[in-house]
């Protein structure tokens, strides 16, 4: 029999999503169905001196209207759930809807529930607000310097943290270097853009005090917990239920004031209210990503070793503290500035700070991009100073296949890895000598091609729950399944994760089939509803397969000792002496004598004839914690030519090299890695969330945001290497967010490189064929490069 | 995103459609729909009362006119992509339609919505400029045929007054041998071009004996380029193409905004300018 | 003021009162209870709300439901079932063209209209169609893999069904 785990069967999940047949939160429909719709700030800063709900109150068809001050003492404000510690973290109140002040253009002031979707929208508009305005600032940089505006009392400089990781001595390599280089880098704000916009459903039963809240989630037990929180209703009366999902990319990850005020209105009327994002809505109050100002150096020796590493880094929260902002700057972002590397002197330091925009947490990556980004334009920029090969720096300082575990400066200490291996795979794919040959040619004749490697690691498989802890992450990050076998041999197996996209109704069964030997359509994944599986943590941080997938195989696992032991039982032999083969146990020796999987299962489950001392019944359930996080890694290659008169990138070929450990189904491996991919293109060629100095957004809509379409993208090639993890029982890594977190640098590496004759040491993403071009006018007018390469 | 109310009606004809507009009560016309809806859901326009003109028979199709055409203004892109007469007539209207939105709204906007909304950085009115159309439009108080250079007065303006209604679009035969070619750098969101430039060009054995180029999306109107005449009697020799190309901005206000400074556009112009007349000349005949 | 509008949809004729501001759209979702068809933005750009009207890929988010009475319209519903899937639905799902699924039945729709002009379009082609469907998980290079193997099982069941 084939081995079902590592094959790349098809998605269990798509029969239903092809055909239009599943079902988002906005296609639940509830008998008494209403509909809410928020007033929103225009203004990015501004006092709220009088809201006036009267004419909305009589509009046709309207229930209720709600404003700050009618929920304030309803409802505790939205958490902030990761309290990074020793930064002397600060975390204003962020109330459901604001009360006396709006702090970001999209800050919610009132909300209204009616009869239908038209007639809530149509009162909102008859809500008369008057606000006098303040002065806002969206820069994280300059919003933390003396004399910005104060967004909030309690926030001195609007610095919510100053945090500092360390090891080794970076001010003493700096000093004693002799190669050393520093770049300013803008890591742009970017909008997730899941496809889905966001959506909540509430319903509400005033006799058992029930509330059931579909809405749409990477984590429903974290929406429950919070929700509980935010409601202050108890947890066991509160059932979360994330049906499909549209995508999240982070962005499903935080309690939003939004599902809370559902919620509210929800207990408060008796009917069930359903609420469904616009897209120019999401765009200005759903988290954004990213928003750093970095300052960043490296340096070295002259032969290509790199021995330290400084960053300080603004980092832009918005306008108040999202579920896990506070750690994504800082343990996802600062801890990895090692990168692939033996770096011994690192000093980060990261300032948290408030701002006039969108609040900004985990999107895709979430700080891991951030941070290979740095770290890898650092090495190009170190190995053209150094007048060395940017492969060679990275050969020479790729920390050596036989060292792992390995601690590194920050002191995390890395699982396995094999970064030459990835190196070595990705540069089969292309004759590096030719093309450095035919590059300078082409500069000669004003043709600017480029290469940019990448070779990235990260931090995944989030994590073991003691060093959640340990950073103040609010929550565990074990993860859990219920394996339960059915009289017929079916298995239905409850997970804590909640895949909304990553295929783990199929990657899961796969585990679980692999396990016990029995086709996979018998094996149903069961997820997003709280009432039925166990405590979870979610999915988000390409975590999902290896700590809820090894959660699976563990269950698996105690079903399958369970199973052996009434195999044993039956055939009246020593479980000893069983052997599993073929997906069944028999007496070893004598194959005639087995007991299939489906067999042992009926038997555990009608009971009649157990072994002394074992219960009837066939399940189990494993709650997984891992003893480290995993770190995937690879090396991604991309070419381009840029276009000198118009500025425009053409990335001609994009290779993707990756290193996620055994693929589960390397299919949807490789899907996940295009679409990662994709994204980071995205964010190098044409993403950016851009507000006007009074903090209007002015890419409010996908008119103006630019998404990547399929015209604008290439191809990408794939390949892989496997390094198993140590860390669980499936050896695997996480293979999400690896795309994104290398294909960003990987592009500017490019670009630059193709501009090496004007003297271009960097540009800011995204690279627009404006600021391309610019940037080559720039560099002519200081005289920096010919464009012929003979400098 | 819900519109704000209105009533709607089917007009049977077009003398219905004529009268509701004689009768200036707010009425706004909507064929495809893809320049006026939009702004409905945003809750931009607010009309008291749409009238679909989609399904009046006369305002729609392609067809031969005094050896040019005669472009009806219900018209689809996708209607004009697949005509035979503008195919083999005037394969600029053909090429600019395929940078014009996408697949969907090609199958559903139509040519006369596009001209009457006249968004700036819309893609035809560079391409009916240079092809010298006429554009037909209808009353009550009676008929009249505006050049194209003169319909287009500014972002959102036309010659169009209130009462009027535009019927179709004439375009006249192009010079024999003639070629054409649309560049346009498009804004990656919107595909909407940030600089974009039509270009026809004839010769007479060697020699330019016509040309014509306009550009969109520089600022609130599409321009004609004046600096291309010099190109006439000339064999467009490179060092002529690169002077008329670098001049066509001149004279031009070019707006900057979030996705293309103003510098970058005019530098733009002389790029889209050069690069419409190589390709022009080269389909030349 | 509602209406009463009788809308062709996936061949059976359905009467619902709207208002005439009502988008096709949220006729088919809310009204008629065809929940296939999504909303991903409110500009025309996203393509997820891509339907069928006379045989051509519309996008219902950018037509009132008025507007569409008297034309054929079809859904991603009216394509294929679980046990009977369309060419493109088969596709999609053989060669992993989709992950979260919410922009599936927008881009099935427009490539169903795309095969109907051209039945055997270049990657290059493909994507250029695709201009107003966005995906934002796939990278799209499966979806262009998925609509080239439906366009050859179109093909092969033509000539096949020529050489019968």
């Amino acid at each position: 029999m084939p081995t079902i785990f590592g094959s790349a069967i098809k998605r269990r999940e798509d029969p239903r999503l092809i055909t239009g047949s599943a079902t988002y939160t906005d296609d639940v429909k509830l008998p008494g169905m209403t509909y809410a719709a928020f007033l929103r700030s225009p203004y990015a800063h501004a006092k709220i001196t009088r809201v006036d709900v009267s004419a909305a109150r009589q509009a046709p068809g309207v229930i209720a209207v709600y404003t700050g001050n009618d929920v304030k003492d309803k409802a505790v404000p939205v958490p902030c759930a990761w309290n990074v510690p020793n930064c002397e973290l600060k975390i204003p109140h962020h109330h459901l809807l604001a009360c006396d002040t709006v702090r970001y253009a999209g800050d919610g002031v009132a909300m209204v529930v009616a009869e239908t979707r038209a007639q809530a929208r149509d009162a909102v508009d008859l809500i008369d607000v008057d606000y006098d305005p303040l002065p806002a600032e969206v820069d994280p940089e300059k919003a933390a310097q003396a004399g910005a505006p104060q967004f909030h009392a309690d926030v001195p400089n609007n610095i919510a943290f100053k945090w500092v990781v360390a090891g080794g001595d970076a001010a003493g390599a700096f000093e004693r270097a002799e190669v050393k280089v520093q770049l300013r880098i803008v890591q742009q704000r970017l909008l997730p853009t899941a496809m889905e916009p966001r959506a909540a459903v509430a319903s509400y039963n005033g006799g058992s005090g029930q509330l059931t809240l579909w809405v749409t989630s990477q984590n429903p037990h974290i929406h429950r917990f919070l929700c509980s929180v935010m409601l202050k209703l108890p947890e066991h009366r509160i059932r979360v239920i994330a049906p499909e999902v549209g995508g999240g990319f982070g962005s499903k990850i935080p309690a939003y004031p939004d599902e809370a005020m559902v919620s509210l209105a929800a207990m408060d009327l008796g009917r069930p209210v359903k609420w469904t994002e616009d897209r120019s809505e999401n765009y200005k109050v759903t988290i954004h990503g990213r928003d750093h100002i970095e300052h960043v150096e490296m340096c070295g020796t002259r032969d290509g070793r790199i021995t330290g590493l400084r960053t300080r880094v603004y980092a832009g929260l918005g306008a108040y503290a999202s579920t896990a902002a506070p750690g994504i700057p800082t343990i996802l972002h600062g801890l990895v500035y090692s990168g692939a590397y033996t770096i011994p002197n690192i000093e980060g330091t990261v300032y948290g700070v408030y701002t006039s925009g969108a609040p900004v947490d985990a999107y895709r990556g979430a700080g891991r991009p951030e941070a290979a980004y740095l770290v890898e334009r650092l090495v190009d920029t170190f190995a053209r100073a150094a007048h060395l090969d940017p492969v060679d720096v990275r050969r020479k300082n790729f920390i050596p296949k036989d060292k792992f575990p390995y601690t590194v400066a920050t002191g995390l200490i890395y699982d396995s890895g094999n970064y030459e291996a990835a190196l070595d795979r990705a540069l089969e794919k292309i004759d590096y000598k030719r093309f450095r040959e035919e590059q300078q040619a082409g500069w000669k004749d004003g043709k600017y091609r480029g290469i940019g490697l990448v070779s990235y690691i990260e931090i995944c498989g989030l994590g073991p729950s003691q060093v959640a802890g340990a950073v103040g992450f609010g929550g565990g990050l074990y993860d859990s399944a219920i394996v339960r076998v059915y009289p017929t041999g079916m298995v239905r197996v409850y997970i804590g994760a909640s895949p909304h996209g990553q295929g783990e109704e199929t990657t899961f069964a796969q585990i679980v089939a692999e396990e016990f030997g029995i086709p996979v359509e018998t094996v149903e994944i069961v997820h997003g509803d709280t009432d039925n599986t166990p405590q979870g943590w979610g999915t988000y941080g390409s975590r999902s397969t290896a700590v809820c997938g090894s959660a699976v195989k563990v269950a698996a696992e105690r079903v399958k000792e369970k199973a052996k032991k009434i195999a044993a039982h039956l055939l009246e032999a020593n479980e000893a002496d069983l052997e599993w083969k073929d997906g069944k146990f028999a007496v070893k020796g004598s194959p005639q004598s087995a007991r299939a999987f489906g067999e042992l299962a009926l038997a555990a489950n009608v009971g009649w004839n157990m072994p002394p001392g074992v219960e009837p019944g066939l399940e189990a359930t494993a709650f997984f914690d891992p003893t480290n996080f995993v770190y995937p890694f690879g090396t991604h290659i991309c070419l381009v030519e840029v276009d000198a008169d118009t500025g425009k990138v053409d990335v001609q070929r994009y290779i993707a090299v990756d290193d996620c450990g055994p693929q589960i189904n390397p299919m949807i491996v490789q899907g996940q890695i295009h679409g990662g991919v994709v994204q980071g293109l995205g964010e190098a060629l044409q993403e950016i969330a851009i507000y006007d100095e009074s903090g209007q957004l002015l890419t409010g809509t996908m008119m103006d945001y630019a998404v990547p379409k399929a015209s604008q993208m290439p191809h990408i090639e794939t390949d892989h290497t496997v390094t198993p993890s140590p860390v669980n029982p499936l050896g695997v890594k996480g293979c999400g967010e690896a795309g994104t977190i290398a294909s960003a640098a990987a592009v500017v590496n490019a670009v630059v490189d193709a501009l090496q004759p004007f003297g271009i040491s960097h540009i800011d993403k995204p690279l627009t064929p404006a600021r391309v071009w610019a940037a080559i006018q720039a560099a002519k007018a200081s005289g920096a490069g010919n464009g012929k390469g003979a400098h | 995103m819900i519109p704000a109310s209105f009533e709607y009606a089917r007009a049977g004809s077009l003398r219905e459609v004529l009268n509701a507009l004689a009768a200036k009560d707010g009425t706004k016309l909507v064929a495809g729909g893809h320049s006026l809806i939009p702004m409905l859901k945003f809750r931009l326009a607010q009309p008291a009362r749409l009238l679909d003109i989609a399904h009046i028979a006369e305002l729609r199709g392609v067809s031969e006119y005094r050896r040019g055409a005669r472009i009806g203004a219900g018209t689809t892109y996708r209607e004009l992509m697949e005509s035979d007469i503008l195919r083999e007539r005037f394969p600029l209207i053909g090429e600019v339609c395929r940078t014009i939105g996408d697949l969907q709204v090609r199958n559903r906007g139509t040519i006369g919505g596009a001209v009457a909304h006249a968004d700036p950085a819309s893609d035809m009115p560079a391409v009916l400029i240079v092809l010298d159309a006429l554009i037909n439009v209808r009353s009550k108080r009676g008929k009249r045929a505006i050049e194209a250079r003169d319909f287009f007065q500014g972002a959102f303006t036309t010659a169009l007054v209130e009462d009027e209604l535009l019927t179709d679009i004439i375009l006249p035969p192009s010079p024999r041998g003639a070629g054409s070619a649309y560049v346009s750098f498009a804004q990656a969101a919107s595909g909407y071009a940030i600089v974009a430039a039509a270009a026809i060009v004839a010769r007479t054995r060697k020699t330019v004996s016509h040309v014509e180029v306009a550009l969109t999306g520089l600022g609130d109107v599409a321009h004609r380029v004046e600096s291309t005449r010099q190109l006439v009697g000339t064999k467009a020799e490179p060092e002529v193409l690169d002077k008329v190309a670098a001049e066509a901005a001149a004279g031009i206000e070019i707006q900057g905004d979030i996705h293309a400074p103003a510098e970058y556009r005019r530098h733009l112009t002389a790029v889209a300018v050069r690069r419409a007349l190589d390709a022009a000349l080269a389909r030349a005949r | 003021m509602q209406r009463s509008v009788t809308l062709s949809v996936n061949g059976a004729e359905r009467s619902v009162r709207v208002e005439p501001r009502a988008l096709l759209v949220h006729v088919l979702r809310d009204e008629l209870n065809l929940t296939g068809t999504h909303i991903g933005c409110d500009t025309s750009q996203c393509g997820a709300c891509t339907v069928l009207i006379d045989g051509r890929a519309v996008k219902s988010c950018t037509v009132l439901a008025v507007q569409a009475e008297g034309s054929p319209i079809t859904t991603i519903e009216g394509m294929g079932r679980a046990d009977a899937l369309h060419p493109l639905q088969q596709s999609f799902w053989e060669k992993h063209g989709l992950q979260c699924g919410f922009c599936t039945p927008g881009m099935i729709m427009t490539a169903a209209d795309l095969l109907q002009r051209n039945p055997d379009p270049s990657d290059d082609e493909i994507r250029h169609a695709l201009e107003g469907n966005l995906c934002r998980c796939t990278g799209y290079v499966n979806i262009v893999a998925a609509i080239k193997d439906a366009a050859a099982t179109v093909r092969a069941g033509r000539s096949a069904g020529a050489a019968a």
